[in-house]
């Protein structure tokens, strides 16, 4: 009866008692003193269940009447999901500390949001999309605004409210318009109702659908929030809206186009076309006039999303997989920058001002080289991982006939090399001056040079990454 | 006799006010919320106009997950809100403008 349905959900359910209980427990006994081992806590917990659905998951399951999927799609990006949040809950703690934002209430709302997450990711229904995607927002719009006393990261909670709201809106109208005309929220009748030629409703549904995705993943022209999130909001906490959440809503934008419009791919292919054209050179030409390292990431993973838009404009296997990929590679890269920017710091300040990196790399070999690797992939330069991903979106666009997009893809991650290599250009050539003079604690320090190492090695065989977004893929493209 | 298009055409107007509500608004942050509550007030009469058309009762389901998580979104953004006018002594649209660029 209940039971196997139960046991699909068993990770969420095991999350949401586990936020829940921290939640109570820490009011009644030791409040934010509780900071730290809840935090470590919820990382174990998260590598756990990480580990968890890697390992026992097989096979394709519906859950309550077809609501909610667990298919190797949604394991993909769940795995994805728990552990970049681990790595972001980690390699955050002493910035947290050390800048007094250690709230017991940090971790669990991070809980809450990986929860909204991993429904989002399995959802087979219009509801269960939505209220995944609320309880995300929902506890993103808090963490935000996490420092209560700073002008700068309210206004950073005020605009992703505002944009996030209005993006909700969107999308439930699409949501709305969908069920009208396909007669059932299911994604297994809203594909049968779009085979082939959808009417006129549903595609307007999927229009205004596609809309809300994009804000959900920062595409232009939907991004505006980005760089003022990023900027506002505590680094921490811009790393994490930086990796989970992306791959969270990319993960259900492909979800959406292929289970439950996988009958029209010519009409939301132009859409996403549109959308990755868009989204690569806007962030590649804003990202230049920037000086600021966390605004500069911004514009970055504006890009970054339009190369992956592109792969899923692709409209095939290929694409999903190559989709994947990309994310997987795009999430290291921002994990270990990441891990680099939460630990500048010029005289106990935290500063981000990419100018205070002058002359970092005679100061700091180890650190400047692991740096250069993380903008050397980020920028798409053989051989290191980063020019992998890059070149499995274009292999699917071109495969698809979108060769056009393939070039508008090349030439906008040749503008954007810019500014990763003035980076670079300032570490290692730039005039001698006071620059930042942090040290790093041990944490972020190994989140540095880790992920610069996995970019390094993974040429190799991309860990055998391949293996799993290609099942993925073919579970989600029939 | 008042049919579907009926109820959807005041949906699409309410659904319209409410956009133009956020972006033409350049007075007071409250004013978006209220749009942003109109907007998802336009979505229920659509969900509960086809729902009564289809004889489907999922639609008017959906509109009681609407109604519920409008109401915490509102929450969340007027505590936000307070936090701002805290630090900012303001909630004119034109001051929420501390970062550009």
């Amino acid at each position: 009866m209940i039971g196997p349905d139960l046991s699909v959900v068993s990770p969420e359910i095991l999350l949401a008692i586990f936020a829940m209980a921290g939640l109570v427990g820490a009011v009644y006994t030791g409040k934010d003193g509780l900071a730290r081992p809840l935090t470590w806590a919820t990382a174990v917990l998260f590598v756990v269940i990480a580990a968890y659905i890697g390992l026992t998951g097989g096979g394709t399951r519906m859950a309550f009447g077809g609501i909610l999927v667990d298919d190797a799609f949604a394991r993909f990006a769940k795995v994805a999901i728990l552990l970049s949040a681990a790595a972001i809950l980690v390699i955050g703690l002493d910035f947290m500390v050390r800048s007094d934002l250690m709230k017991f209430e940090y971790p669990m709302l991070v809980v809450l949001a990986v929860i909204g997450m991993m429904i989002m990711v399995s959802a087979g229904d219009l509801m269960t999309l939505y209220m995944g995607l609320e309880l995300q927002s929902l506890a993103l719009y808090v963490v935000a605004a996490f420092r209560r006393d700073s002008v700068r990261s309210t206004e950073a909670g005020l605009k992703y409210f505002v944009l996030g709201a209005l993006s909700s809106g969107l999308l439930l109208y699409g949501a709305s318009l969908t069920y009208g005309y396909a007669g059932t929220t299911q994604f297994s009748g809203i594909i049968a109702a779009a085979d082939g030629d959808a009417p006129l409703g549903l595609l307007f549904g999927l229009a205004f659908m596609c809309a809300g995705f994009a804000f959900k993943v920062s595409a232009a022209p939907f991004h505006m929030w980005t760089p003022d999130v990023y900027e506002g909001a505590p680094t921490p906490i811009t790393a994490f809206f930086a990796t989970a959440p992306k791959i969270a809503a990319m993960a259900l934008f492909a979800r959406v186009v292929h289970d439950a419009f996988g009958g029209v791919v010519g009409d939301w292919q132009q859409i996403l076309a549109f959308l990755a054209v868009v989204s690569m050179f806007l962030g590649a030409i804003a990202a230049i006039g920037q000086r600021d390292f966390k605004r500069l990431m911004a514009y970055s993973s504006i890009t970054h999303m339009g190369f992956a838009l592109m792969g899923l404009a692709a409209g095939t296997e290929q694409g999903v997989e190559a989709m994947l990929i990309y994310m997987a590679i795009y999430v290291v890269m921002n994990i270990g920058t990441f891990a680099f920017i939460l630990t500048m710091e010029k005289d106990g300040r935290h500063i981000t001002r990419i100018d205070m990196l002058n002359n970092f790399a005679a100061k700091e070999p180890v650190k400047a080289l692991a740096l250069l690797l993380l903008m050397f992939s980020l920028a798409g330069v053989p051989p290191l991982l980063g020019f992998f991903g890059k070149y499995a979106v274009l292999l699917a666009a071109v495969d698809a006939g979108l060769g056009w997009l393939a070039i508008a893809g090349v030439i906008a991650s040749v503008i954007g090399a810019f500014y990763y290599l003035r980076i670079v250009y300032f570490m290692y050539f730039g005039e001698e001056k006071d620059g930042i003079d942090g040290r790093m604690t041990t944490l972020p320090w190994l989140g540095l040079v880790v992920s610069a190492a996995i970019l390094l090695l993974g040429v190799i065989n991309l860990f055998g990454i391949e293996g799993f977004a290609e099942a993925a893929a073919a579970t989600l493209v029939r | 006799m008042i049919g579907l298009e009926h109820y959807l055409t005041v949906a699409a107007a309410l659904f319209v006010i409410g956009i133009f509500g956020i972006f033409l608004n350049r007075k007071n942050v409250i004013i978006i919320l209220m749009s942003i509550e109109l907007i998802l007030l336009a979505v229920n009469i659509n969900l509960v106009a086809f729902s009564s058309y289809l004889g489907d009762l999922t639609g008017q389901i959906f509109t009681m997950f609407v109604l519920t998580v409008a109401a915490a979104e509102a929450a969340i953004g007027l505590a936000i809100l307070v936090c701002f006018f805290r630090n900012r002594g303001t909630i004119d649209v034109e001051d929420v403008s501390n970062m550009k660029g």
